[in-house]
């Protein structure tokens, strides 16, 4: 008696659970972590306006979000690494890229006793990165930050574990500042780095260096400022020091604006402009240009339609910059190539 | 007593004491681990945080609600594959198996058994992920299911085997058919044995973090069906303790204290319900 | 002609289907069959396991062959893989995890099987046993949070100052004091692979004849010697063994490591350096993996890892098995 009471109880709670489909639009994506909070915060807010509507976003990075895409294991990817031609023509379908939001990458240290704003060389950053300045008082840093009292002790280096979006703009900016570290290393979302700690995500980068003592680690501008991280100021193409800011990364981008290709992919690092902050990028949903089911479908389109309207009010209160106004009308204009 | 004589006995004294210091050492590890737990993550232990989704990332506040429900999910569907296989694998293995594919069966169980739980989920992305172009639950559920079964497997089959001859014997004896027996005496005389075989097994797997990571994927919404992906305890756990937030890693410890104290309270109750059987018995 | 007689005729032997469709009928048949199915399911599984592992890493198995083994390079962008950090990094944790549980693991196994009243053993076994099923990911927690910090404000800089002078130590302890890397990993590791060490000797020194070690003390030993010479020495096959079981646990292990082994792909002989483990690349890899030959690779580890565990499992199953034959065949305890 009781055994089968059980089993009916058993059968009805598996029916229950495998009937509890909502009737709404489920939507699996991933990728970059580096507009992850802005994201979480559309995604949020879209489901709240379209309750039937669940875009579940993972941060787990550019990497991610390509291979996952690719494998049509996501419904869309997100990356601040465009994707290659090679790439693109590996996938077998066509991807289409949508800027989002422009972002900064911003080297984030933490020197016991040195609260004040450290200006950073090209030439410094690249020396960190490539293991050739290993102490906090060597002569490039001590040069460039005279009334800082820089300790001497290690350099503790960080970089990203995982295939990353936001290593292919730091590693973008250092081959197109350093010709060394151009030979020796180069751009990716993976590279083979000289020195440092490896953290997942930007999350894994930002956490590292707020517990490792004389670390250093580049982050997207938001995590810094989220988590009251002091981070430099770096050295222009135009040689003049800037702060990460929503005007430094808006000028970057001011050229690209203009002469936008027509599938989004361009890099805006070291951009020329004496306010242009040197490392900062577009973001990129990566979404199928078909997409068969059509709840999904119109679901995507109307949430591109809302963030390019409405979703980029979010952006200055989480430290990221408005697209511009012509990169907004081309977009609009290109979702229709969603099909 | 000679020189020698007093050496041997110091050495004696000596290292006997060292090992029950080892012991103390070992046996206090746990306590200092459910202390941290509880030190740190006992204040976040509200309401709240079993009841809402998580807050989208920086804002402070939600909670672990999807989590919770998704590893229930996950578990029941372990369960689902790995309680059958098991209990009618070793029902197999006990009363019908020659001793040849008793051999074999019982050496790819062990195999199985030892299969680090990362090599699992690989195989449950490669087997059930890529060809249904998906991230799910029920590609999670799988990997936890094959952890399951060599662990319900083996300890079924060593509680069906220890029911009496005499039992077996005696219902034969009374006209029923081979598997009536199994089903109407040996199987519930060996139920609670069983029983925490089951118990144990789901414990050990809702802690699995490794094979959720690319088979079950995360979700910030609850759950729904089979063919989505869920949130899991284990894997929040994760992301959040990796995470810079501070309020993340307070959620972190408090959801890892929620998961060690279904661990430990499972683990408990079992070893209570063997010991009350194995009192009845004698 | 048959004769005729009184009595009925007695009943024709009945067919094989009729005896067939009895045993249907009555369902041992069917019971037989379903309960095989569901035993020969398992084997479907492994075998498809080791299918999938074996097929999925061909590409790179072809392309590097043995040389995947011994190169140092993990470059995805130029399509270089090897392997050798992460076995590297893989045995150094479990080699210092081994150092400080065999014998603290050994220690407390001789405490509980020789020394321990009864009830006493068996209730510290129990919460032995609860650690053992305490999850990787909360030993991870516990790692990145309270132990990294100690050790890298308190451990490390001690042990380069104390054992770090001597010539050996003084390489080990090389380096910065990051407090991540194959020495924190390896503690954490120590702490998991304790309890399976206790479990398996405990049970393997409680088979050892209870006449050996009555011999032993009659002919005038210590209570340590003949546990450590006699009782231990019986038993030590099967001691091996629970080394060997644990060796298996340790390598596997992913969530614990990967939190605190510092994710970085290269070969340093400090014990403080950050390094990489099979199984915490897998993990960090695995779902990025853009190019195919970079998730064969990967598949590749997965290959090793599951081959290396087989061995080391198959091994101390003998071993253990071995050892309580022994002390079963020879008398009562």
């Amino acid at each position: 008696m009781r055994k089968s009471i059980l089993s009916l109880v058993l059968c009805l709670g598996v029916t229950g659970i495998v009937l509890a489909q909502s009737g709404g639009v489920q939507i699996n994506a991933g990728g970059a972590t580096f507009p992850n909070p802005i994201y979480s915060k559309w995604f949020n807010e879209y489901n709240k306006m379209h309750p039937n509507i669940q875009i579940n976003y993972q941060s787990q990075g550019s990497g991610f979000g390509k291979a996952q895409l690719v494998a049509r294991s996501i419904d869309f990817g997100a990356s601040d690494g465009p994707m290659t031609d090679d790439e693109l023509s590996k996938a077998g379908f066509k991807i289409l890229h949508f800027p989002t939001v422009m972002g900064a990458d911003v080297p984030s240290y933490n020197i016991p006793g040195v609260n004040a704003t450290l200006k950073f060389t090209q030439k410094a950053l690249a020396g960190i990165y490539l293991g050739t300045i290993t102490k906090w008082n060597d002569g490039e840093l001590t040069k460039a930050n005279p009334g800082v009292k820089l300790p001497a002790e290690d350099i503790i280096v960080v970089h990203r574990s995982d295939s990353s979006g936001t290593s292919y703009i730091w590693t973008d900016f250092l081959s197109k500042a350093n010709s060394e570290w151009k030979s020796k290393v180069g751009t990716g979302t993976t590279v083979n780095w000289p020195v440092g700690l490896g953290g997942k995500g930007n999350e894994g980068v930002m956490g590292t260096v707020k517990q490792q003592p004389y670390s250093i680690g580049y982050v997207e501008l938001i995590y810094a400022i989220q988590n009251h991280e002091p981070f430099g100021d770096v050295q222009n193409l135009d040689g003049v020091f800037v702060t990460a800011s929503l005007e430094g990364v808006s000028a970057a981008a001011a050229g690209a604006a203009k002469s936008m290709p027509d599938d989004f992919r361009v890099s805006i690092t070291n951009a020329p402009g004496k306010t242009s902050y040197p490392i900062s990028s577009f973001t990129w949903l990566l979404i199928p240009a078909k997409i068969t089911d059509a709840s999904k479908r119109d679901a995507i389109k109307g949430f591109l339609k809302w963030m390019l309207l409405d979703g980029q009010k979010d952006c200055e209160a989480l430290s990221f910059a408005r697209l511009p106004t012509q990169v907004i009308a081309k977009e609009t204009k290109a979702i229709d190539q969603i099909q | 007593m000679s020189l020698r004589t007093i050496w041997r006995k110091t050495v004696n004294v000596v290292m006997l004491s060292l090992t029950g210091l080892c012991a103390l050492i070992a046996v206090s590890a746990l306590f200092l681990i459910l202390g941290c737990l509880a030190w740190k993550g006992a204040t976040s232990l509200h309401w709240s945080f079993f009841t809402q989704l998580p807050a989208p990332v920086g804002e402070i506040g939600g909670g672990i609600a999807n989590a919770i429900v998704g590893t229930g999910k996950l578990l029941l569907l372990a369960a689902l594959i790995g309680i059958p296989v098991g209990l009618l694998g070793a029902v197999y293995l006990a009363e019908f198996a020659s001793s040849t594919s008793a051999f074999f069966i019982r050496y790819a169980t062990d195999l199985l058994n030892g299969v680090p739980s990362i090599v699992i989920g690989i195989f449950a992305y490669t087997v059930i992920v890529l060809p249904m172009h998906h991230f799910s639950a029920l590609a999670g559920g799988f990997a936890l299911g094959v952890m399951m079964v060599p662990i319900i497997l083996r300890s079924c089959e060593e509680f069906l085997r220890n029911v009496p001859r005499s039992l077996r014997e005696g219902s034969m004896a009374l006209g029923a058919s081979k598997w009536r027996t199994i089903a109407r005496v040996v199987i519930p005389a060996a139920s609670s044995g069983i029983l925490t075989a089951i118990l144990l097994s789901l414990a050990r797997v809702a802690g699995e973090t490794a094979p959720l990571i690319f088979t079950a994927f995360g979700n910030q919404f609850w759950p729904h069906g089979l063919n989505q992906p869920t949130a899991a305890l284990p894997v929040v756990i994760y992301n959040y303790a990796l995470s810079p937030y501070d309020d993340w890693h307070r959620q972190a410890w408090a959801a890892g204290l929620v998961l060690i104290l279904l661990v430990v309270v499972t683990n408990v109750l079992t070893r209570l319900l063997l010991q009350r059987e194995a009192a009845g018995r004698s | 002609m048959g004769t005729v007689s009184t009595t009925a005729a007695p009943a024709p032997a009945p067919s094989r289907v009729q005896v067939f469709l009895r045993r249907v009928r009555n369902g041992d048949e069917i019971a037989h069959v379903v309960t095989m199915i569901f035993g020969a399911s398992i084997l479907l599984v492994t075998a498809a396991l080791v299918y999938e592992l074996w097929i999925q890493s061909a590409q790179s198995r072809a392309k590097f062959g043995w040389s995947f083994f011994v190169t140092s390079t993990w470059d995805p962008i130029n399509g270089i893989f090897g392997a050798w950090p992460y076995i590297y990094g893989t045995l150094v944790t479990t080699t210092v995890a081994l150092v400080i549980a065999v014998p603290l693991g050994l220690g407390a196994a001789i405490f509980l099987s020789e020394l321990a009243p009864p009830k006493v053993s068996s209730s510290l076994s129990f919460v032995i046993d609860l650690l053992a099923a305490v999850p990787s990911v909360i030993y991870g927690v516990l790692a990145v949070f309270l132990l990294e910090p100690v050790m890298r404000t308190t451990i490390q800089p001690f042990l380069k100052h104390t054992l770090g002078i001597l010539p050996i130590f003084k390489e080990l302890f090389k380096g910065p004091a990051y407090g991540f890397g194959y020495l924190t990993a390896g503690i954490v590791l120590s702490i998991m692979t304790v309890p399976f060490i206790i479990s398996v000797s405990r049970e393997v020194l409680m088979a050892v004849p209870q006449d050996q070690r009555e011999a032993s003390l009659g002919l005038g030993a210590t209570r340590w010697e003949t546990t450590f010479k006699i009782v231990v020495g019986y038993a030590r096959t099967g001691i091996l063994g629970s080394i060997f079981l644990s060796m298996a646990r340790a390598l596997g292990e992913t969530m614990a490591v990967t939190m605190v082994i510092g994710n970085v792909a290269k070969v340093s002989s400090s014990l403080f350096a950050p390094g990489y483990s099979i199984a915490a690349v897998i993990a960090n890899e695995f779902a990025d993996a853009t190019s195919e030959l970079h998730l064969s690779s990967l598949v590749e580890l997965g290959l090793v890892l599951f081959l290396l565990t087989f061995i080391l499992n198959g091994l101390a199953r003998v071993m253990i098995i071995a050892t309580s034959r022994r002390g079963a065949g020879a008398s009562q305890r």
